[in-house]
Order: C-alpha cells, then sequence, then structure tokens
C-alpha cells in the first residue's frame, strides 16, 4: 500500500461517477429520552461511495442521528432501510456485522491498551477462532492473529502511526487519539463509516491531515462516509450533499452550494433579524 | 396470624437497625459520592470507643462508674473521636484517590474496614463487650395483654430513634442552607467550589453527622448483639438495603431497611423450614439482585442516564 | 547494560508475539522454572514446600483468576472463594462417587462446576455494571457456602460438613509427600498460567479489556457483551475451581464449606491489588505477598520482643497492616507489585545511565 503524500480531491466528474445507489435511508425517524424531542421526523437518504455531512448548531441531534443509524438508541417512530433490508431499529452487533463502523465525538477508545490493540479490536468480528483455541495458541490461534495483524499494519501504515503503535492510548494526545480510533474503525473493512465530529479540537494542520485521511479512505476504499462535522469550510469542500439540522428537525438536503444559500440553514445558523 | 404479626413486627425492627447503618452510607455517598465500604467498621469504632470510654472514664475523672454522667461524657467523647475519624478519613484516603474510578474508592473502603478494625481493637482490646443504654429488652405489658402480640420496649425505643433521626436527617437536607450546600457538593463539586460553597467545612458536617449516625447506630447494635468484630459485617447486610431504597435517598434507607427487615425474617421462618433454615444468610442478596435486575436505581433513587 | 534490547530485532509478527520480547527475559524466565522445578525440591525443606509453597502457587492460580475477571475484564467479583469451595467440593464428589475417575480429570470436572456455576451468577452481569456486580458475588458467596452446608449430599453425610481430600494417584504412582504434592501442584499452575497468559493476549483478551474499558464502544465493534461477560465469569471460576480443588488436595488435606468465606475472597481481592490488578505476574506477586506477610510479622515480632506478644495483637497488626497496604498501593501505585517491577526492569534497561 502507498501512501498519496500530495493528495487531490479527485475531479468531480470521476467522483460523481463512482456514487452509486441508496445504500441507507431513514425513513420518518423520530427519537425521544423521557419528554426530551430530540429527533423529528427525518428522513434522508445516503448513497453508496459518498461523502454525507450532517450539520446544524449544537444540540440539534446529529449525534442522536448517527446513534440511531448504528444502534445505540433506538427510535420510537420511522424506518431505517440498510442494504436493502427495512428495520425499526437497528442493533449494534448487526451494524458492526453488516459493515457499519463510527467514531465518537468524546474518543470512545479503550485506554487501558495500546494502540495496536484497539485496532486489533476492529478486526474483532472477522476473528473466528474460539477461546479454547487462543488458550492454546499454537496453531489456528496464532496464524489468525498474525493475518489480522497484517491488516491492522496496512490500516496504521495509511494514518502514519507506527512510531506509536505500543504506546497505551491514555498517553497520546488529543489529535492522535482521533486518529487512532479512525483506524480503529477502518480496521473493520467498513462499508459505511460514520464519523463524529473527527475534527473536533484539532488545529490546521490537524484537520488538514485527518481531511486527507478521509479523502483517501473515500477515494481508494470505496467507503461510504456520513460525516458529522463543525467546520463549514471542510464540510462544503469534501461533502458530495449535506443534511441539516435544526432542534430535532431536518431543515435542508442537497448539495452543499444549495444549502449553503437555503435561508432556513442561514436563520437558524446566524439567528433571524429582527 | 398473631405470630404473623409478631414475625412481622420483629423483622420491621431489625429492618429499622439495618437502616440506621444504611442511613450513614447514604450521607456519605450524598456529599461524596464514594460507598464506604468501611462504615460498618466505623459503626463498631464508635460503639466500642463508647464503651471503652464508659470504662476509663470513672477511673480518669473519678466521676461514678455507670452514671448519667458518664454515660453523656463518654458519648461525646465518642462523637469527637468519630468526626476526627471521619476527617481523617477524608484527607488521608479520599482526597488523593479523587480522581480514580468508584471501584478504586470502593475498594480503599475495603482497605480502611480493616485498618480500623484493626486500630479499634488494638486500642480497646478485643473482648466481646455488653452495652448498657438502660432500657429493657422487655415485652410490652399492655400490647401483650391485649392482642398477644410480643413486641419488647428496646426494640420500640430503636425504632422511634430512628424514626426522628431520619425526619431530622430528611428535613435538614431539604429545607436547610446547610442541606442545600450538601447536595450541591453531591452533585458537582467542582461547581459547588465556583458558587462559593466551602468544601472542606461541609464535608467535615457530613462526616460527623455520619458519625453520629454511626454512634446511635452502634449503640443501638451494641446493646442489642453486644459490641464484637461481626458488627463489621452487618455493613455487608445494609448493601441490600441501599439497593432497594436507593442509594442517594435518606427515606430511602428506612423503607429499604424496613423491608429487608421483614423479608428476612419472613423468608426465613415461612420458607426456612422447607430447605433447612438459615436463609437469612443470603436472601437478602438474592433479594437485591432481583431489584438490581429490574429497578436498578432502586425505589427512590436517581436514574442513571449514560451519554454517548 | 546487561539488559538490553540492542540487536534484538523482530523479523516476523511471529517473533513480535512472544511472551517475552527481551532475551534477557526469556532467559531469566527459564532460570526460574528450573530452581522452581529442579532446585527447590532439592533444597527445601518439608515446611517451606508444604507451609509456604504450595499455599503461595494455589493462590496465584486463585488471583490469575481473579484477574481475569475483575483486572482483564472489569467485572468486580467478591466471591471467588465460593468458587474455590465449588472445585474443591465438586472435585471431592465426582471422585468419590464415579470409580476409576482420574485425578486430573477430577480437577477439571471440579473448575467445570465451578464455571457453570460462575455462568449463572454471572447472568445478572447484562444488566448491571461492575460495582453492583458486588453485590450479585456477594450473594454467591453466602448462599454457595449455606447450600453446601444445608446440602449434607456434599460432604457425603459427615456430621460436620467437613470433607476429607482422597489420596493422589495418577497412572499408578502415588502423590502424597510435600515433595510429589509440591511438583505436582506447580505443573498444573504453570500449565494454567501459561493458557490464562495465551487468553489475555488474544482477541478474547482484547475483548474483555474493551468491555473493562467502554462497553458501549465494544458493543458497537461488534463485541457481544453478554457472551464476553460470562465467559470471563466462567473462565474465572474454572480457575479458582481448580484452585480449591487443589486446596483441598494438596494443600489442606480436609477442608469444610465454612474455609471458603467471605474472609478469604477479600484476601484473594487484596492479592490483586497489591500484586497488579490486570497483571498475570502480579498474581504471583501478590499471593506470594499476603501470604509470606504474617509469618513475617509472626518472625519479626518473636525476633524483636519475645515471645511474650499475645495472638490477638499479632493479628490486630496484621490487620491493620493489609488495611493500610490496601488503601497505600491504591494510591501511591494502582498498578501494584507488578508495576514497581516493570519500573524495577525499566530502570535496569538504562543502568548505568539515568535515563
Amino acid at each position: 500500500m502507498i501512501v498519496n503524500d500530495l493528495v487531490d480531491v479527485p475531479s468531480m466528474d470521476t467522483h460523481a461517477a463512482r456514487i452509486g445507489d441508496v445504500i441507507l435511508d431513514l425513513q420518518g425517524i423520530s427519537l425521544s429520552f423521557g419528554g426530551v424531542k430530540a429527533l423529528s421526523n427525518i428522513s434522508f437518504d445516503v448513497r453508496e461511495h459518498e461523502i454525507r455531512s450532517i450539520i446544524g448548531p449544537n444540540g440539534a441531534g446529529k449525534s442522536s442521528m448517527l446513534n440511531v443509524i448504528n444502534g445505540v438508541y433506538h427510535p420510537q417512530e420511522g424506518r431505517i432501510m440498510f442494504r436493502g433490508e427495512q428495520r425499526k431499529e437497528m442493533d449494534p452487533h448487526r451494524a458492526a456485522s453488516q459493515g457499519i463502523a463510527r467514531t465518537f465525538q468524546n474518543i470512545a477508545l479503550f485506554k487501558g491498551m495500546s494502540v495496536l490493540d484497539n485496532i486489533m479490536t476492529g478486526r474483532n468480528l472477522k476473528m473466528k477462532c474460539n477461546f479454547l483455541q487462543h488458550a492454546l495458541f499454537w496453531g489456528p490461534a496464532q496464524r489468525e492473529e498474525i493475518a489480522h495483524r497484517i491488516k491492522a499494519e496496512e490500516v496504521i501504515d495509511f494514518l502514519e502511526i507506527q512510531n506509536i503503535r505500543r504506546t497505551p492510548v491514555g498517553r497520546l494526545p488529543y489529535g492522535l487519539q482521533k486518529r487512532v480510533e479512525l483506524g480503529r474503525a477502518l480496521a473493520a473493512e467498513p462499508s459505511l463509516l460514520l464519523l463524529d465530529e473527527p475534527m473536533a479540537g484539532m488545529n490546521v494542520e490537524e484537520k488538514q491531515d485527518m481531511c486527507r485521511f478521509i479523502l483517501d479512505v473515500n477515494d481508494q476504499f470505496g467507503t461510504t462516509i456520513v460525516l458529522i462535522e463543525h467546520d463549514m469550510g471542510v464540510v462544503m469542500d469534501i461533502s458530495d450533499r449535506v443534511v441539516v439540522l435544526d432542534y430535532g428537525k431536518k431543515i435542508g438536503d442537497g448539495v452543499p452550494d444549495e444549502v449553503k444559500n437555503n435561508p432556513d440553514v442561514i436563520a437558524a445558523y446566524l439567528g433571524v433579524a429582527h | 396470624m398473631g405470630f404473623f404479626f409478631e414475625v412481622l413486627i420483629g423483622g420491621l425492627l431489625s429492618g429499622v437497625l439495618y437502616a440506621l447503618v444504611a442511613l450513614g452510607f447514604v450521607l456519605i455517598y450524598k456529599a461524596s459520592g464514594v460507598f464506604n465500604f468501611a462504615q460498618g467498621a466505623m459503626v463498631f469504632f464508635a460503639a466500642l470507643t463508647f464503651v471503652g470510654f464508659t470504662e476509663v472514664l470513672p477511673g480518669w475523672t473519678g466521676l461514678e462508674g455507670g452514671g448519667q454522667a458518664v454515660f453523656w461524657l463518654a458519648f461525646v467523647l465518642a462523637l469527637a473521636s468519630m468526626v476526627v475519624l471521619g476527617i481523617l478519613t477524608e484527607k488521608v484516603v479520599l482526597r488523593p484517590l479523587v480522581n480514580q474510578p468508584p471501584i478504586t474508592l470502593f475498594m480503599a473502603t475495603i482497605g480502611l474496614t480493616f485498618l480500623i478494625e484493626g486500630i479499634a481493637q488494638g486500642i480497646w482490646g478485643a473482648n466481646v463487650r455488653g452495652l448498657e443504654l438502660g432500657i429493657d429488652d422487655e415485652p410490652i405489658g399492655w400490647l401483650m395483654d391485649s392482642v398477644n402480640i410480643l413486641v419488647s420496649k428496646f426494640d420500640v425505643f430503636a425504632a422511634l430513634a430512628a424514626g426522628i433521626l431520619v425526619v431530622t436527617l430528611a428535613l435538614l437536607f431539604q429545607y436547610t442552607r446547610v442541606g442545600r450546600a450538601l447536595r450541591a457538593v453531591a452533585d458537582d463539586h467542582q461547581a459547588a467550589l465556583s458558587i462559593g460553597i466551602p468544601l472542606q467545612h461541609i464535608w467535615a458536617i457530613v462526616w460527623a453527622v455520619a458519625g453520629f449516625v454511626a454512634l446511635v447506630a452502634g449503640l443501638i447494635w451494641g446493646s442489642r448483639n453486644g459490641v464484637q468484630f461481626a458488627l463489621t459485617f452487618t455493613a455487608l447486610k445494609a448493601l441490600p438495603v441501599l439497593i432497594l431504597g436507593g442509594f442517594t435517598s435518606v427515606p430511602g434507607a428506612i423503607v429499604g431497611g424496613l423491608i429487608i427487615g421483614s423479608t428476612e425474617k419472613l423468608a426465613e421462618v415461612y420458607i426456612g423450614p422447607f430447605v433447612g433454615g438459615g436463609i437469612e444468610s443470603w436472601f437478602p442478596y438474592v433479594l437485591a439482585l432481583a431489584f438490581l435486575l429490574f429497578r436498578p436505581e432502586g425505589l427512590f433513587g436517581e436514574k442513571h442516564i449514560d451519554r454517548v | 547494560m546487561l539488559y538490553r534490547e540492542a540487536g534484538q530485532f523482530k523479523a516476523s509478527y511471529q517473533e513480535d508475539q512472544q511472551i517475552f520480547t527481551i532475551r534477557q527475559d526469556r532467559i531469566g524466565f527459564w532460570a526460574i522454572l528450573a530452581v522452581f522445578f529442579l532446585a527447590v525440591p532439592l533444597l527445601a525443606n518439608s515446611y517451606w514446600l508444604q507451609a509456604i509453597l504450595i499455599p503461595v502457587l494455589i493462590f496465584s492460580l486463585a488471583a490469575i483468576g481473579l484477574n481475569i475477571l475483575t483486572g482483564y475484564a472489569g467485572q468486580l467479583s467478591l466471591g471467588s472463594a465460593a468458587f474455590m469451595a465449588v472445585g474443591a467440593f465438586g472435585a471431592y464428589n465426582f471422585m468419590l462417587r464415579i470409580d476409576g475417575m482420574p485425578f486430573l480429570v477430577g480437577i477439571v470436572l471440579g473448575g467445570l462446576s465451578a464455571a457453570a456455576v460462575g455462568i449463572v451468577f454471572g447472568l445478572p452481569s447484562l444488566r448491571i455494571k461492575g460495582f453492583y456486580l458486588a453485590v450479585a458475588t456477594l450473594a454467591a458467596q453466602f448462599f454457595i457456602v449455606w447450600a453446601l452446608v444445608k446440602f449434607p449430599w456434599f460432604s457425603n453425610y459427615s456430621s460436620s460438613g467437613v470433607i476429607t481430600a482422597q489420596r493422589i494417584e495418577i497412572l499408578g504412582f502415588a502423590f502424597d509427600t510435600p515433595v510429589t504434592k509440591y511438583l505436582l501442584t506447580l505443573a498444573i499452575v504453570c500449565a494454567l498460567a501459561l493458557v490464562a497468559k495465551n487468553m489475555v493476549r488474544s482477541s478474547t483478551g482484547r475483548a474483555w479489556m474493551a468491555v473493562r474499558d467502554m462497553d458501549v464502544a465494544a458493543e458497537v465493534i461488534g463485541i457481544r457483551l453478554l457472551h464476553t461477560k460470562l465467559q470471563a465469569f466462567a473462565v474465572s471460576s474454572f480457575y479458582c475451581g481448580v484452585a480449591g480443588a487443589l486446596y483441598a488436595y494438596t494443600y489442606l488435606g480436609t477442608v469444610e464449606p465454612e474455609g471458603f468465606n467471605l474472609d478469604l475472597s477479600f484476601k484473594i481481592l487484596f492479592m490483586i491489588i497489591i500484586g497488579g490488578v490486570g497483571s498475570m505476574m502480579g498474581s504471583f506477586l501478590g499471593a506470594a505477598f499476603i501470604v509470606l506477610l504474617p509469618i513475617f510479622l509472626n518472625i519479626a515480632m518473636h525476633s524483636t520482643l519475645g515471645g511474650a506478644i499475645p495472638a490477638s495483637f499479632a493479628s490486630n497488626l496484621e490487620l491493620i497492616i493489609f488495611g493500610g497496604l490496601i488503601i497505600f498501593f491504591l494510591i501511591v501505585e494502582p498498578h501494584g507489585l507488578a508495576r514497581l517491577w516493570q519500573i524495577g526492569k525499566e530502570k535496569m534497561r538504562l543502568w548505568p545511565f539515568p535515563h
């Protein structure tokens, strides 16, 4: 695997040509916690190979939306269609085994383990040996461990974190932790990647790196990406389509240019003139 | 029918004793978020210190042994010792561990239990002591005569004491300035600090009150069963009480105590004979387990929501 | 100077996966094994073997069991002694009631009985978290001891509930001297410790640690929470069960249910706290520490103060020192003796340079 140092955003034509059919369709999703309505009647779809951003002011329900896609939260109303299967709610294990991986807003790494171990846990679903085989180690368990180690190392190469592979993640700076979390998600070779504010709290350089990685993932592996992000420059630059949420409702949906000029969206962000 | 009531009342009254110990837990947990496993050891320490003082005070001060003066002086001294113990615990054990996960703090309080027991017995000796409170363990005459139910005066006294304590504490927490400050500290130390609540004072108050509760519990338990090592492990019975009642609720401690006390006795009497008896040792825990499965926050506790 | 990695390159993932990646560590490890297997039986007297080495080995095994559950999988358990009891009484009954039951198979069956019981009491762990789980394990502790006493079938209707372990015989060879019992225990413990280490460094171990560190994230990756937690309970209880069986057969000879009380559960918990939570080596260090401390205290007091100290004072001192040490370790070095050992080794790697 060769890492491209000079990555251009692929030209719009070849990129647009790759975007395929709808693989994720959310219809009428409503989610409440007790009396608080987090999401009201949200519907939108995601096409294969595209980069779909979800934006909106704080508290709009964006993370809750990802949690619904992932199965961490169960919506009270609505249906989720993923890869042709219609469902009332998702289940985290099924989501993972069908190829959905994600990162979290407040890093959800396993703080007691090293970078390499964290990324290896991403391969967990693909490992078939049972614990008795692990107990013996020599034989199929060892071979499987090595095979998946090779894959994990590919992810490590891709994200350029070779020098910290043995470091316990609790000791890493914030930006690197976010990168490792991306690595753990990538290790699962997902077809749909959910990223919750992957660039939050980063400086300009780190953001550029993260952008480059996200684009590479989409470009080289064809992974569909659903991205929550606050940095408007990033969102408008790399997204194919954008969904805008505010107070749990959808107020905009379309290509970046459309959304940018949508008066409701502008009002939500800047407030309404009195 | 009368027998059933006797068992029930007996259970309720022993439940009151459990509730007294549980109260101490609730106080500390409410104020500092720490589950103080050593509470039982503190009850033991309180009782032992009290008895120890009643034994040595006549020699030191020339007061009449067994008299009122010695009793109250010993009480005050024991209370003071509890407060000191509490403050030392907070400074030496809890403060350094303040950012650790709750399991670590819990394990530290387990270590504290052993430490306190060793020190208590080291100072006052390990013999079992009796504790005289001046109230007889005799059946109440008119109850016996009118409805043929055996209830001891002592038990009623204990119930009354516990009741007064609970009501006072509940009122304290709800309606006084200090109580409000305590609840604020329990919720969020940083925020409480930033609005000017003096953390040190608050913690001293909490430990003093918890010490007082431990002393009362120790006196009542001690006069009932004698002051001995085993008192420490009655603390363990308080765990099911707290799970039923909710870790943060003062009335919950009482209700939980009553339920545990009565079901324990009733189970022993009515189910026990089928399996050879001795159910009391595990029944409360299994009950608590069932509660944890269906209502983990207890009857009065606050629901815990994980934000992802 | 001696303890250097320079020049030791790993040319394959296989090499990188070894338990001891530094050659000096490997040499040291085999040397220690040689000492324990060859030198000790020849040089140690039977007091050392029976009263110190065998219990340390047995408790190390129990500590490994508790470490798997509490240290690696993050599920707090206060009932390890009860699972030891199940193992002991299970092995006893299997060997008593099935003719010609081989000793090792009996021990394994004892362990499996403990594992089965462990799974039952571990079922609530899906809905309740680490700290509250302590209550479930307390329930196990009290219930199991009560059941073993109440149902005389378990102790073969002996009047006092005490069972006497049968003679150990493997393939016709009797293990009835301290030396043979020691070597048998050593072999079993070493084998099981290796198995535990293998599990811990594989994806089984990683799944346990993931559940410990953040179970929501673990679920999202696809780790089945209930399955993983129950697995930890089962393996942990198996280890405690085997330790309990050895406790009866190679250590005490006669056991009763009350001997596996809450106090013992706490002792095992202390072993992993002092030794180092989540560390294999810590289990051994902690067990050694807890077994040896009372003995040292005794010797120290006798030699400095003569024999005039009452036993009660000694046991008080033990309580104070245990309690104090727990608090000390939790504050100063939460990763216990194992971490201190690691720090020592790191200093050795740099020696004679300061950093």
